[in-house]
This record gives structure tokens, C-alpha cells and sequence, in this order.
């Protein structure tokens, strides 16, 4: 058990032993939030600046939240809101907000290393909330917990993460996190969007979802994201949907007991059917009360809060 | 001007003469001379190397228009840290140098603050913009040694085509920065292991290698020779070697940081390390060094790119491209082709630094024949140092090279027969 880090940048950058501390606090701290008085005075008289410079809801109101459980005051910042509009640069906006006393800094912003470009530079803990393509620290974690939480251990699982990996921060935080932690993990998608150079990241590549779906004791499938003008790496929507959308036709192949998983927002009827998101083996709506949990101990452990144990840990 | 130098007892490393051995060498009134004049200072090389001054055909002194990166006069106190008296500046100025009349501002510049021998390239294409030619006739008649549009790569073949046929009229040489730019799209660091992990945008050698191909076929089709910059990427080494052979006028150079680091050094993000063409893979330093060593790659150089702090202050993807050089760069070819790779003896370390990029874009220096001016590097290829950015005569502090520890300097840097630096005393103006 042991956590001394002020930052939470990238998983790549912590132990197996760091990374269980945060995921058996958050065991803790999810009980604490099944109970009807839902508060802690933890973080009592510290400050969090949520300073969000990528458009996001559900995490941003997760850390809003896990800040408030904590009994800290919050602040929420949107790019728009913010003087980066004026040309004002990344760091000295962030020099300000900690001139303003902020203790803790939730950054969520399109370019990768921007959270641990301030956290070498700035007193206050900065936790990255996305930063480009790089790593979603918090959304690994909290896939990790439920996968924990829902199978009673995560060495030797078999995880097939399906998309648009190659943009995707959540793939590299779940293929940081799980691999470190002993999961077996294989990426699923088109050679443009899983290239070859992932290999050395030890996990196994597939170019069809067919191929992991007896197999696989967890499937994540990431958001196809439309938004970013992917027209190069795949033909269409269609195409990708007939060969990499878990259909129902598909899902009657899984195992039994297979965890069907996504990050959110979900495309239904592309990379997901709208009957198998809803449907037995999906927990796309515990990842969400788990994110939760997760944040809450990620923000006490970098403000300094002693580690919990908890009875739920399988390593 | 009546000042006479005697530097006695060095090791005299002259390629352009065949001469490495154990003599005098003897400058009156900025020139080579046989015999030593009477009242000549005397500087004792006894166990030092005596080398034709040093040449850097690629470097950027940022004037006109960025002089808060670099001046003329600051960029050439680099060169002379670094024990280069002579530098080929890049175009890439604002305004660009596309015009005969801002070539004559840098030229009058130079002569007035810069302690080294500076000379102009001027761009191919107006603006830098790929699109239309440079008036390259009166270029030519201003003085530029070379054309380049060095920053940028002119993606139109036909129009790289006519500007190569058209400068070959004036026995200009071409340069060219060779990247495809929808292959490299918006990358900023190598495309590999390193990409993926940091998840940022790759720059695939593949984009350098399409347009060193493209040049290849340029210069076996017109037969004027082209100038290769900034070689990064294995495969590129391979297509100049087999040209080459051919016998295709195709000539190349390398820079420090290709044959020292690789692209896992951006895995804190660290913007000095942001570099174009990008830092690569331990393959490609391989295959740089051999191309080197095998003369495939003829030319050594820095790449000189300053940029003030608070522009590379900024989030990875932002911050511009480029890194300080000149500095280091003697010390970082012998510490790595010399000491730790053993791939090239001293003299043809010095080759590639004096000879033969005089001869590509055909300056009358890199020699230390009688007659000649007298530019002359005294130097320790042994000599143990670790850098100190803050020791830089730059305006800038981008080097990737900070703490390192090195071996090999200049000692002694002297410009048309003046000390201009030296190590004991730096500058003497």
C-alpha cells in the first residue's frame, strides 16, 4: 500500500503496487458512498479547478462530484470561459488558477503530455482527465475496478478492446493499467486504427472481432468517433459496424459470463447493438457509478490521504 | 589589418591537402603564408589538433524578423563556441530571403556584427509557398551560395523540377528539406513504438523517403546536383547509397541529434527534444552512422534552430519545431562517431566538416592551403566537458544537449586570421 505522487498524469508512469493502492482505496471509498450521509470531510477547505478544455459532461461531473464527497469546494472551467480565447498560454492560465490557491487541477485538453507539462511545473496536484490521445488515467482505472469488482480478480483475464484504438486514450490507459496488472489484452479493429507498432506494448492485435468473441471474458468497445474526421482510416460507419459492431448475432457467442464494457458516449447500432448495451453482461452503467469511487480515491490519494485497504482485493 | 599568427607544435589535420602531421602554421594579414613573420603572436598547439576552420552549411540565425531568437551576431558567437568559422543561413527569415534585396540586408548585417563568415541560401519558391520560383537569376547575382526552401518541402514535383533545371543555369546547388507532407499530416514525433505509447501524431520516415527518392530521380533527370538536408531515416541512407553509386550528383548531409538520440527521449514530453525531420529509432542511427562512414552521407551539420523559451513553454503539439546546435555539435560527432562508435578516424570527421561542404556549394575555405583565408579550429578531440546551456552565446536555451556529458571541443576559433575565441579567454570582441 503506498501512493506518493501529487500527480496523476499516466498510468504508464506507476507501479502494479501503486495502481492497486488507488483501485483498493476506491473499494473503500465506494462503500462510503452507498451510504445515505455520502460525505467526508477529507478534502474540507481545499479547492479543485475542473479546467476542461475539451467538451465533456460525464467526466467532469464525475470529478465534480468525487470533489464533493470529499467536501472540497469546486470551480469548473471551460475553455470558452477561460483566456486561452485571448491567447493567453496553457501554463500561465494554470499559473493563475494556482495563484488563486487552487490545490488540485482536473485538466482535460486535446493535447497529449499536457497534464504533466503543468504538473512539472505547478505546486498544485494536477490529475489528468484526457489529455489528446494519450492517456485517460481515471476511465483505466475505473474499468480495471469494475472488472475487479464484477470477475474478483483481473490476472489472467482476457480483455478484447474493439475500435479506434490508435486515437484512443481510454485504450491506452486500460492497455497500460491491465497489462501491468496481468490481464491478457488484444486489440480488435481495422490495420489503420490498430497498427503493428501497439505490439511492443505487450498485447496481442486482431483484425476481426470474430476472432475474440468465444475467447474474451471482457469486451470494451471504444466510440467510433466521427468527430474527428477519421474518413482516411475506414470506409464508413457501415462498413465498420458489419465488421466490428457487437451485434446480437455476435453477443449469443460470448461466454457466459462475459463483462460487456464502454466508456461512453455510445454510438448504438454502430460499434454497439442497442439490445446488448441494454441487455445480460453489460456494466456500462456501473463503470459509470464505479468512475465515481475511483475519483474520489485518485484526489484523496494526491492530496495526500493515507491509502485504505480493502477486503476486496484479489493480489 | 597587420597581424601575423604562428601556431606551432599542433597536429595539422588538412584533408584538402592530404596533410596530418606535425607542423607550423603561419596567417599574415588574414591569409595562409609559408613563413612566420617576425612579430607574430604565438599560439602553442603542442598536443592539440590544428584543423581548416570548421563549416555549418545549416543553420538559422533568425534575422531578419525573429531577433528575439537569434540574431546574426549571436548565432555566429554559436558558431565560434563551437569552432565553426563559416555558416550557410537558411532562408526561412521574415521577410524570406527571396529577394536580392533582403540577401544584401543579411550580407550587410553579417559584415557588421557577425564574428564568423556568414553566407546566404536564398528560397526556391517565393515565400516558401511551393508555388511560384524565387527570382533565382538575381539571387544568384547577390551572392546566395544555394537554394533551399528549408522549413518546408515543395510538394509539387513539377514545380521542383522546373526550379532545378532553372537553377542549374547559374551552377547553383539545390537543397531541399525532404518531407511529404501528407505522409508526416500533422506529426510531430517519429511514427513508432513511441507514437503509440505517447499517443502522438506520428511522422513516418516514410514521408522523408518519398521525396529523397523524388530528388534522386530529379538530379539523374537534369543533372544538376541536389542537396539532401537533415537526413533521419534509415531508408532514405539506403536510396542515396544505391543513387550514389550510380552516380546520380545526390549529396546528403546529418545532424548531431540524428546519430545521438532517439525518439524515446520525448516520453516526458520535453519540447527541446522536438526536432524536424523528428528524433528516430536506434535503426536508424544505425543505418545514419554507416551511411556516414561509408560516404553516403559527405556533409556534417547542425541544423541550428533557436527558439526563446517561452514559445517552446508550451503544450508538446504546439511548441515549434527545432533545436540549438552549433554549440555542441563538434562534440557531440567525436563523441559519437569518434569515441564511441569508432566509425570514422578524426581526419575524415574533419572531411566531412571543412572539404566537402566548401566544395559543394564551392566556398574557398575548408582548407588550410597557402594563399587561403585564414580560417583555422584548434581543437581536443579528447577533451572531457558537459555542457551547460547557460555557457551558450545564443539568445535561445533549446538545446536537447543540456549535462551531457562530451568529449571533444574546439579551443581556439580564428576567422581571417583573428582569434576570435578561445577557450581560456571566449570572446575577444
Amino acid at each position: 500500500m503506498n501512493w506518493q505522487h501529487k500527480d496523476l498524469c499516466a498510468l504508464a508512469d506507476h507501479t502494479a503496487q501503486e495502481l492497486m493502492t488507488i483501485l483498493d482505496t476506491a473499494t473503500a471509498f465506494k462503500g462510503v458512498g452507498e451510504r445515505n450521509l455520502k460525505k467526508v470531510p477529507a478534502l474540507r477547505g481545499k479547492t479543485l479547478v475542473n479546467f476542461f478544455i475539451e467538451p465533456s459532461t460525464r467526466t467532469r461531473i464525475s470529478f465534480e462530484l468525487a470533489a464533493m464527497r470529499l467536501s472540497a469546494d469546486v470551480v469548473n472551467i471551460s475553455a470558452s470561459a477561460s483566456s486561452l480565447e485571448k491567447g493567453e498560454t496553457l501554463l500561465d492560465t494554470a499559473r493563475n488558477l494556482e495563484a488563486l490557491r487552487a490545490d488540485l487541477i482536473v485538466i482535460r485538453h486535446k493535447s497529449a503530455g499536457s497534464a504533466r507539462f503543468l504538473a512539472d511545473r505547478l505546486n498544485a496536484s494536477v490529475i489528468n482527465a484526457g489529455d489528446g490521445a494519450h492517456e485517460h488515467p481515471t476511465q483505466g482505472l475505473l474499468d480495471a475496478f469494475t472488472i475487479r469488482e464484477k470477475l474478483g480478480h483481473i490476472e489472467g483475464v482476457r480483455v478484447a478492446i474493439v475500435g479506434d484504438i490508435l486515437f484512443s486514450r481510454v485504450a491506452r490507459s486500460n492497455i497500460q493499467l491491465l497489462t501491468k496488472l496481468g490481464a491478457k489484452v488484444t486489440l480488435v479493429g481495422p490495420p489503420t486504427l490498430v497498427p503493428a507498432s501497439f505490439s511492443p506494448l505487450g498485447v496481442e492485435i486482431a483484425h476481426s472481432i470474430d476472432e475474440v468473441l468465444e475467447e474474451s471474458d471482457v469486451i470494451n468497445l471504444l466510440r467510433i468517433q466521427h468527430e474527428r474526421q477519421r474518413k482516411e482510416y475506414f470506409p464508413g460507419v457501415g462498413e465498420y459496424s458489419a465488421r466490428f459492431g457487437l451485434t446480437k448475432k455476435r453477443a449469443r457467442r460470448l461466454k457466459e459470463n462475459c463483462l460487456i464494457m464502454h466508456p461512453g458516449p455510445m454510438n448504438r447500432g454502430v460499434e454497439i447493438d442497442s439490445a446488448v448495451a441494454d441487455g445480460k453482461g453489460s456494466v456500462i452503467l456501473d463503470q459509470v457509478t464505479n468512475g465515481l469511487a475511483v475519483r474520489v480515491a485518485v484526489l484523496y490519494l494526491c492530496s495526500g490521504g493515507a491509502p485504505m485497504a480493502s477486503s476486496a482485493t484479489d493480489q | 589589418m597587420n597581424h601575423s599568427l604562428h601556431i606551432t607544435g599542433g597536429r595539422v589535420i588538412d584533408p584538402a591537402n592530404g596533410i596530418d602531421e606535425i607542423r607550423d602554421i603561419n596567417v599574415r594579414d588574414g591569409i595562409l603564408v609559408h613563413e612566420k613573420s617576425p612579430h607574430a603572436e604565438v599560439i602553442d598547439a603542442t598536443g592539440k589538433v590544428v584543423s581548416p576552420g570548421l563549416i555549418d552549411i545549416h543553420v538559422h540565425f533568425r534575422e531578419p524578423g525573429q531577433s528575439h531568437k537569434e540574431t546574426i551576431a549571436t548565432g555566429a558567437r554559436c558558431a565560434a563556441f563551437g569552432g565553426f568559422t563559416t555558416v550557410v543561413c537558411m532562408p526561412n527569415t521574415s521577410p524570406v530571403a527571396d529577394s536580392p534585396s533582403t540577401i544584401a540586408w543579411i550580407q550587410e548585417r553579417a559584415a557588421t556584427t557577425a564574428c564568423v563568415n556568414v553566407f546566404c541560401t536564398g528560397a526556391i519558391t517565393r515565400g516558401l509557398a511551393g508555388e511560384e520560383m524565387s527570382p533565382i537569376g538575381a539571387l544568384a547575382q547577390a551572392g546566395v551560395v544555394a537554394l533551399t526552401d528549408d522549413g518546408r518541402c515543395i510538394q509539387n514535383h513539377g514545380v521542383m523540377r522546373r526550379a532545378v533545371e532553372y537553377a542549374r543555369q547559374f551552377g547553383l546547388p539545390v537543397m531541399d528539406h525532404c518531407q511529404e507532407a501528407t505522409l508526416s499530416a500533422d506529426g510531430v514525433m517519429n511514427e513508432g513504438e513511441w507514437s503509440t505509447r505517447l499517443g502522438l501524431p506520428g511522422w513516418p520516415g516514410l514521408a522523408e523517403d518519398l521525396i529523397v527518392a523524388r530528388n534522386i530521380l530529379l538530379a539523374e533527370e537534369t543533372g544538376h546536383p541536389i542537396h539532401c538536408q537533415h537526413i533521419s531515416s534509415a531508408r532514405s541512407v539506403r536510396l542515396l547509397r544505391e543513387a550514389r553509386l550510380r552516380g546520380v550528383p545526390i549529396t546528403a548531409e546529418a545532424c548531431p541529434h540524428h546519430i545521438s538520440l532517439t525518439d524515446e527521449r520525448l516520453k516526458t514530453f520535453d519540447t527541446n527534444f522536438k526536432v524536424n525531420p523528428p528524433l528516430r529509432t536506434p535503426a536508424d542511427i544505425d543505418a545514419i552512422i554507416a551511411g556516414i562512414a561509408d560516404g553516403t552521407i559527405s556533409i556534417l551539420a547542425s541544423d541550428h534552430a533557436p527558439h526563446a523559451t517561452y514559445e517552446k513553454e508550451v503544450e508538446f503539439d504546439q511548441a515549434p519545431f527545432g533545436m540549438l546546435g552549433l554549440e555542441t555539435e563538434l562534440a557531440v560527432f567525436l563523441e559519437i562517431l569518434l569515441h564511441q562508435r569508432k566509425a570514422l578516424t578524426l581526419p575524415q570527421i574533419i572531411t566531412l566538416l571543412t572539404v566537402n561542404p566548401a566544395k559543394l556549394l564551392r566556398l574557398d575555405r575548408g582548407t588550410l592551403s597557402v594563399g587561403a583565408p585564414a580560417d583555422i579550429t584548434i581543437l581536443d578531440p579528447d577533451h572531457s566537458w558537459t555542457y551547460d546551456r547557460n555557457d551558450s552565446p545564443s539568445l535561445s536555451r533549446n538545446t536537447p544537449f543540456h549535462e551531457f556529458a562530451l568529449r571533444g571541443r574546439a579551443l581556439t576559433t580564428i576567422v581571417g586570421g583573428k582569434v576570435v575565441w578561445d577557450l581560456e579567454s571566449g570572446f575577444r570582441s
